[in-house]
């Protein structure tokens, strides 16, 4: 097998890849240092957040009162808009010089873009959408945990031998703690020359939907496919409920409503305190999405569905009687508390 | 319009997920009972690199890794309108992370002889880690574009991609040759035409290559290329805390039920935020 960059003897260090967005930085990377900063205290290393881009003082000095050790900026001009190419080759350089123990990154589509150059370019191991991250108990190694088909099965992924030990973690996984440093942590800056032939992809234009970001909502009414495309009444549902609405993959490939509020592997993972699941069969492409959830109503009329073994009220019941009776009530009952 | 194009499309063929029998027991994935498919994510790849070909001409090769019974599959490829497909199947990739699998596929398209454009599905239903594709434009050293919505070649030597992002779209200027991974349900892939079906050997028999016949390090394939093992395995417990309480009425009383759980739900229990 061909050489590493670098070996485990000389690797030390955990970083955070602090992805931001319009000068914040997002949500994942936010939850990703929550659970680095737990691995950091039992292996006993050092935590930095690395942040890349054009004009990342402010970003720095943001980043720098969160829970992490240090904030190691990597600038340059070429890095924004964020091409894959231009960010994994800055970041291969600064990894280079300073051979992190172990890389984190939120999987998003930057995030995933960048991980997946970044491996091969390092000639290292990554495990990619864990959903939950670990140390193996003597070796101190990193264990990614990822879900075998069906989602049944757990593996614990490890990279024993080649540096930096790579893993991406989606988005809702992790819980944000939402610690912050009294006195900010120091920054760093890898000056790094990103030449033009390193861009080769241009940025021509960006359009952010002005969708929500269900990932943290509270309640959320999910329609799948035995909705039959009657959004108003899941709408009508959710309104009572003080509610966001999701859906599955089908009900959003079939136009019912907006790709941004996909549940699941190729969607979103969610956390609401209450998850009402309306006509869906519970494929665990989406069930990864509401695992997380707290109390989880599904409503199916096939006894044999998959949802009802992850959900804790079964209504084996067309959902069409069930949903309007269910909104009746909440409508002759006045506002839900919120 | 630009000059005809040449796109090799990665397909993996998978167990159909919902068919696979997990074995908690011994912890194992019985795929036996499981029929097999081609990745759906691929399956919109193949249809945009057919329509490209609808629009511009060229020609579309199909390359997959696996089993020799994947052969078949490729041959339904062909059927849909492909002209030639690959097959790499050797033992010696067997046991392959991404990191290996993406410098076997890369390999595989330098063999071919390049392309404009190598297209994948966005991820795939068994693996789902959507890493190949950039594994696969480093190892081949060319740009990438992921989760794209739409392709087109208008000018010599670009393409435009219209890609998903977080919350979001991007329009981008991609030189070729790159590798550009499809979103999946982008698109309906078309019909086999059963004709072609029939005389896919005939028309284009699948090439078969073994790791000898590409140039590639022995060592970097295969399970001995991939630096990620498996350390353990445990059974999910995922609703394993559920409580699946099925209620019982008519419809009117179980939506009775569901408000009082409700109610007491969110009476003793903020919001997740
Ligand atoms: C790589 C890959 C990634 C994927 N990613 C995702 C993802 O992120 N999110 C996702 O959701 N899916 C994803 N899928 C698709 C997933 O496998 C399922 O196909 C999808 O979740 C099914 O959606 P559904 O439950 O709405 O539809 P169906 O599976 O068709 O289920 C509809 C259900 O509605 C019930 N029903 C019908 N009418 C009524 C009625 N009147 N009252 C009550 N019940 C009724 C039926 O009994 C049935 O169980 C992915 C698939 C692949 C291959």
């Amino acid at each position: 097998m061909p050489e590493s960059l670098y070996g485990p003897g000389e690797a030390s260090g955990i970083w955070v890849f602090l992805e931001h967005e319009d000068g914040e930085i997002v949500p994942v990377s936010r939850e990703l240092l929550g659970k680095a900063r737990e691995l950091a205290g039992r292996s006993e290393s050092s935590l930095t957040g690395l942040v890349m881009g054009n004009d990342v003082e402010d970003v720095a000095a943001k980043a720098s009162r969160l829970d992490l050790d240090r904030v190691l900026t990597v600038p340059h001009p070429r890095l924004e808009p964020f091409t894959a190419e231009a960010n994994s080759f800055a970041a291969a350089a600064a990894i280079r010089a300073q051979r992190p123990d172990v890389l984190l990154m939120g999987a998003t589509p930057y995030g995933r873009d960048l991980a997946g150059r970044l491996a091969v370019m390092l000639q290292t191991g990554l495990t990619a959408d864990c959903t939950d991250l670990d140390l193996e108990p003597d070796s101190g190694l990193l264990l990614g945990e990822v879900s075998g088909f069906g989602g049944d099965i757990l593996a614990m992924i490890k990279c024993e031998r080649r540096r930096p030990q790579m893993a991406t973690v989606r988005p809702g996984v992790f819980a944000e703690t939402g610690h912050r440093r009294a006195a900010p942590a120091p920054i760093d800056t890898f000056a790094v020359d990103v030449p033009a032939q390193a861009v080769p992809v241009r940025v021509l234009a960006r359009r952010k939907h002005h969708g929500v970001d269900i990932s943290r909502a509270g309640r959320l009414v999910i329609a799948g496919r035995g909705v039959q495309g009657e959004m108003s009444l899941v709408e009508s549902l959710a309104r009572v409920l003080d509610a966001e609405v999701g859906a599955t993959r089908v009900a959003v490939d079939e136009g019912w409503i907006g790709r941004d509020r996909q549940i699941g592997q190729t969607g979103i993972v969610v956390r609401p305190g209450l998850a009402i699941v309306c006509g869906a069969s519970g494929a665990t492409q989406f069930t990864v999405g509401i695992d997380k959830a707290g109390l989880v109503v599904a409503l199916n009329q096939d006894p044999e569905a998959p949802i009802f073994e992850q959900a804790d009220l079964c209504v084996v019941e067309d959902l069409f009687p069930v949903v309007r009776a269910l909104l009746a009530r909440f409508e002759s009952e006045g506002a839900m508390p919120s | 319009m630009s000059r005809p194009l040449h796109t090799v499309v990665c397909l993996k063929v998978v167990p159909k997920s919902e068919e696979v029998q997990v074995d908690r027991e011994s912890m194992t994935l019985d795929r036996t009972k499981a029929r097999s498919e081609i990745n759906p994510p691929d399956m919109n790849a193949l249809e945009m690199a057919l329509s490209l070909k609808d629009c511009y001409g060229g020609r579309v090769s199909l390359l997959s890794m696996g089993p020799p019974f994947v052969a078949a599959y490729l041959r339904m490829g062909i059927a849909m309108g492909a002209d030639d497909a690959y097959l790499l199947s050797d033992r010696a990739f067997g046991g392959a992370d991404t990191l290996a699998t993406s410098l076997t596929l890369a390999s595989a398209v330098r063999k071919i002889g390049g392309s404009d454009l190598v297209l994948c599905g966005e991820e795939s239903s068994d693996g789902a880690t959507a890493q190949v594709p950039p594994g696969i434009a480093a190892w081949l050293n060319i740009p990438q574009a992921t989760y794209a919505l739409s392709i087109a070649v208008e000018e010599e030597g670009f393409a435009f991609v219209t890609r998903e992002i977080q919350g979001g779209e991007e329009d981008l200027a991609v030189p070729l040759p790159a590798v550009v991974s499809v979103k999946v349900g982008v698109n309906e892939p078309r019909f086999m035409d059963i004709d072609r079906l029939h005389n896919a050997d005939q028309l284009s028999p699948v090439s078969v290559w073994t790791a000898a016949d590409l140039d590639v390090d022995p060592g970097a394939i295969g399970i001995g290329g991939s630096p990620t093992t498996v350390a353990g395995l445990r059974t999910a417990t995922t609703g394993g805390g559920r409580r699946r309480q099925v209620l019982s009425g008519t419809p009117d009383e179980k939506a009775a039920l569901i408000y009082e759980e409700i109610m007491r739900y969110l009476g003793v229990t903020t919001p997740a935020t």
